[in-house]
């Protein structure tokens, strides 16, 4: 009988079944306490559903690997989700073609700012090299983030920890801090959580209305190609010192 | 004198092929049904194909669904409009970004490690990071749409 159970549980952890089952009921209660909590960020869906799967794999010892090859077919729909945005860009294509040269400049000065901010705060406070090669490319999406990090010598797979930990600061602080700066204007709000916190923010602007996803998704977009070019030149300016 | 019209063309009074009906009944049904959104995921997929073929062929920085998306776009403008249900597929889609967001992120637990020895930088460079960037960005936006908008 308790071989049975052995066998059974070894069975279910190499299955996607059991992964994608934990991933989605995760998600149902973060998303359900996100409502409860009426939309607060500091409960972003995303953190706490995170929080529930990790405390479940350390739980039951089930190595990150694992849960990831069963989880495939979820992250596989970021790809689809991604294309789906057009969809959105279309429908206000027309203001986002009247606002094109305002938001090159926001762009080049948000991207920039993105890459400098993170390595001056890294190495302010003793970061390791490593670490601040992997923090550059961090207000990115993920793919493109990690295809970065590994041209200039960092590391991918904390990159993607910065990538993460950067979207989730991102839509948790972007309610009061554009109240702070007192921005009004939904497109504008859209674009800067877009350029800033990729597509952790640009999920999170769905609750600001389709307007504001199509400037996050914009943001989101255009950041990623100029990141491309604009960290291995910063990088070597910066880097000198 | 419409009946004169529908007499010039006899094509009319034949009855649709079975193929031309399931064409149209799917075009016109309005909530999403199996073949709709499953119509739609075909597109999206063949869209987000061509762009991993593009990016692979060229060898751009980007990744495919980028281009991809891009793609979808021109051909939306080539269309001159988004068809009512694959809009509503591709909201179902969105709306749920944060959730296939998730099997990635939780790959946090594996810099537990890192994070405690280096908790301070990485964390003030995520929250600071953060902050600077995207108050920036939106201040600079504000500023150039209102220069623009002065003259």
């Amino acid at each position: 009988m308790i071989t049975d159970i052995h066998g059974f549980w070894a069975f279910l952890q190499a299955s996607p079944l059991l992964w994608l089952a934990v991933t989605l009921v995760a998600y149902q209660i973060a998303y359900a306490i996100y409502l409860r909590a009426g939309r607060n960020p500091l409960v972003n869906p995303v953190l706490v559903s995170i929080t529930l799967i990790i405390t479940v794999l350390l739980a039951t010892r089930t190595p990150y690997p694992t849960y990831f090859d069963g989880a495939r077919l979820v992250h596989f729909l970021i790809g689809p989700a991604t294309v789906a945005m057009a969809v959105p860009l279309y429908a206000h294509s027309e203001r986002l073609r009247s606002m094109l040269l305002p938001l090159g400049g926001a762009l080049l000065v948000g991207s920039a700012t993105a890459i400098i901010s993170a390595v001056a705060i890294g190495s302010l406070f003793g970061a390791s090299t490593e670490t601040l090669l992997s923090l550059a490319p961090k207000s990115t999406t993920m793919p493109i983030a990690m295809g970065i990090t590994e041209k200039i010598g960092g590391s991918p797979s904390l990159t993607s920890l910065m990538v993460t930990l950067t979207g989730i600061s991102g839509a948790t602080m972007a309610g009061w801090l554009l109240k702070l700066v007192r921005i009004d204007d939904v497109a504008t709000r859209g674009f800067a959580i877009g350029v800033t916190a990729h597509a952790i923010g640009t999920a999170y602007t769905f609750q600001l209305g389709e307007v504001a996803v199509a400037f996050a998704a914009i943001g989101m977009g255009m950041n990623g190609v100029l990141t491309t070019i604009l960290v291995p030149m910063l990088l070597r300016l910066l880097m000198r010192h | 004198m419409a009946a004169g019209v529908f007499h010039k063309w006899p094509l009319r009074r034949l009855r649709p092929l079975p193929i031309v009906k399931l064409a149209r009944s799917v075009a016109q049904r309005r909530p999403i049904g199996k073949t709709t959104m499953v119509f739609a995921l075909a597109v999206i997929l063949v869209f987000q194909l061509g762009g991993e073929i593009i990016v692979h062929l060229f060898a751009l920085p980007v990744p495919g669904p980028v281009v991809g998306l891009v793609l979808l776009y021109v051909a939306l403008t080539i269309n001159g409009g988004v068809p009512d249900n694959f809009r509503a597929s591709a909201t179902v889609l969105l709306q749920h970004l944060m959730l296939f967001l998730i099997p990635a992120t939780t790959g946090l637990m594996m810099h537990f490690r890192r994070l405690g020895d280096e908790w301070l930088p990485i964390l003030l460079a995520a929250l600071g990071g953060a902050a600077v960037t995207m108050a920036l960005t939106a201040v600079t936006l504000r500023l150039l749409l209102a220069t623009r908008r002065a003259p």
